[in-house]
């Protein structure tokens, strides 16, 4: 049985309210059957040094990605995962994370593409809960193994591939990487590693709205007015659009897919997982540089 | 292939270690060593700019390399809390190589890590930081034993 909705009214003002919890709501609903909290950071250690108590964690490298081919478990394996986590396809998972939730953004868009039907983000994220001093613990959860049904992953409808995005060319496009990375100066996030793409810059036409623009300084979510100023009245999207969007790996897209998705209620948003390490490697694929979004060939 | 005996022994021993575990273990193990690295030295606290940033960390990470009149080297890393897999590694490297001579320190094996097993347990990619840390340190000794 899904949980009720967290009714508090910042949320309401957003188009799925039931995408998201607030720390205060997620303090009080901590035991209850049904629950299930999942940490997913970028940080592979960090859920060890304390957590929320009775999550457990996701890690987007080790267990969301397939080991060999570059892409996301199937059916089987994310049945596996999931029934090794204690959760079941009825649970409402709300996952929470480091760095504006950015990588608990990313597992929950994966979560969607196996159609969970009920997976919720914490507000605000790990930051949050820490800063309003709430309890953290070391203490590893004991869920008991469920029997998660094996549920094939559905590619078609949030998410986007190579192809799809040659044939979207001219249509809106979100790149939410850094304007360093943008205009091709940087080939890699400021501060991070170099994730091998051989050329700099965006795919023609996207407009670039760094994916954290979306979240106030404590980590949460800003409020619809501002998202829409940011989306609409800057980007220049309209609800009714047909958009990608893409960053360097598909992980901060997959928070800006989710701002649009969820909370300004655009129906047709894909995240393009390949993103910039596979357009800017892939030979002849169109390529603007600089900090004019250019136009389609 | 490198072997064990052109490591130092304070990262021969780690590398026991870590090959001893199962993957599980040896998250474990580098957490402990995350809460093991020492803070900065008084010369160096509040000194970042005296200190060499590693880009290719996920999470800021500061590095100081310091060649002692003895040709001995010393290491020092600043890493936030909040980044600990970023200070398991650096504590793998302060364990073993800290107040080694200079050629020891040069002499390890650039990727003497991937002994560590740690790539199925972090992934290959954060393992990079690793290797970009070591490949600093070097370049420090080198510049500063000339």
């Amino acid at each position: 049985m899904a949980l009720a909705h967290d009714d508090d009214p910042k949320l309401a003002d957003y188009a799925h309210p039931g995408r998201l919890v607030t720390t205060g709501w997620l303090a009080e609903h901590l035991d209850d059957p049904g629950i299930a909290v999942v940490e997913s950071d970028e940080d592979v250690l960090l859920y060890d040094t304390g957590h929320i108590p009775g999550a457990v964690k996701v890690d987007w490298h080790t267990e969301l990605n397939d080991q060999l081919t570059r892409d996301y478990v199937d059916g089987a394996g994310f049945a596996e995962l999931m029934s090794d986590k204690g959760i079941g396809r009825d649970t409402t998972v709300v996952i929470y994370g480091d760095k504006n939730n950015w990588w608990a953004a990313y597992a929950l868009w994966v979560f969607s593409l196996f159609g969970h039907p009920d997976v919720r983000l914490l507000d605000g994220g790990r930051a949050k809960w820490n800063q309003e001093d709430r309890p953290m613990t070391t203490e590893e959860p004991q869920r008991p193994r469920t029997s998660y049904p094996v549920v094939e992953r559905d590619d078609t409808v949030i998410r986007a591939f190579r192809d799809g995005v040659v044939a979207h060319l001219g249509k809106p496009m979100i790149d939410v990487r850094s304007p360093g990375e943008y205009s091709g100066e940087l080939l890699h996030m400021p501060d991070y590693p170099q994730e091998g793409a051989v050329r700099g810059g965006h795919i023609p036409g996207a407009a670039n709205v760094p994916w954290a623009k979306a979240a106030a300084d404590d980590g949460t979510f800003r409020s619809r007015g501002e998202l829409e100023e940011l989306y609409q009245g800057e980007a220049g999207l309209s609800p009714e659009d047909n958009v990608v969007a893409y960053c360097r790996i598909g992980e901060r897209s997959s928070h800006t897919w989710f701002v649009l998705t969820h909370l300004l209620g655009y129906p047709n948003v894909r995240n393009y997982d390949g993103s910039w390490t596979e357009w800017g490697n892939t030979v002849r694929a169109p390529i603007v540089a600089g900090s004019e979004r250019g136009s389609a060939p | 292939m490198t072997t064990a005996a052109a490591l130092p022994p304070g990262l021969a021993d780690l590398v026991d270690e870590f090959e001893g575990v199962s993957t599980k273990d040896r998250l474990q193990l580098l957490l402990e060593l995350s809460q093991e690295l020492p803070g900065l030295p008084g010369h160096l606290v509040g000194h970042r700019d005296s200190m060499e940033q590693v880009h290719e960390c996920q999470t800021p990470l500061f590095l100081a390399v310091e060649v002692a009149d003895d040709d001995r080297v010393q290491l020092y890393f600043d890493a936030p809390p909040e980044a600990p897999t970023t200070r398991g590694f650096a504590s793998i490297l302060r364990t073993g190589l800290h107040d080694e001579p200079v050629q020891t320190v040069l002499d390890v094996p650039d990727d003497f890590y991937v002994r560590l097993g740690l790539a199925e347990a972090v992934s290959p990619l954060r393992l990079r930081g690793m290797a970009a840390m070591l490949a600093r340190i070097k370049r420090n000794v080198r510049e500063q034993a000339r």
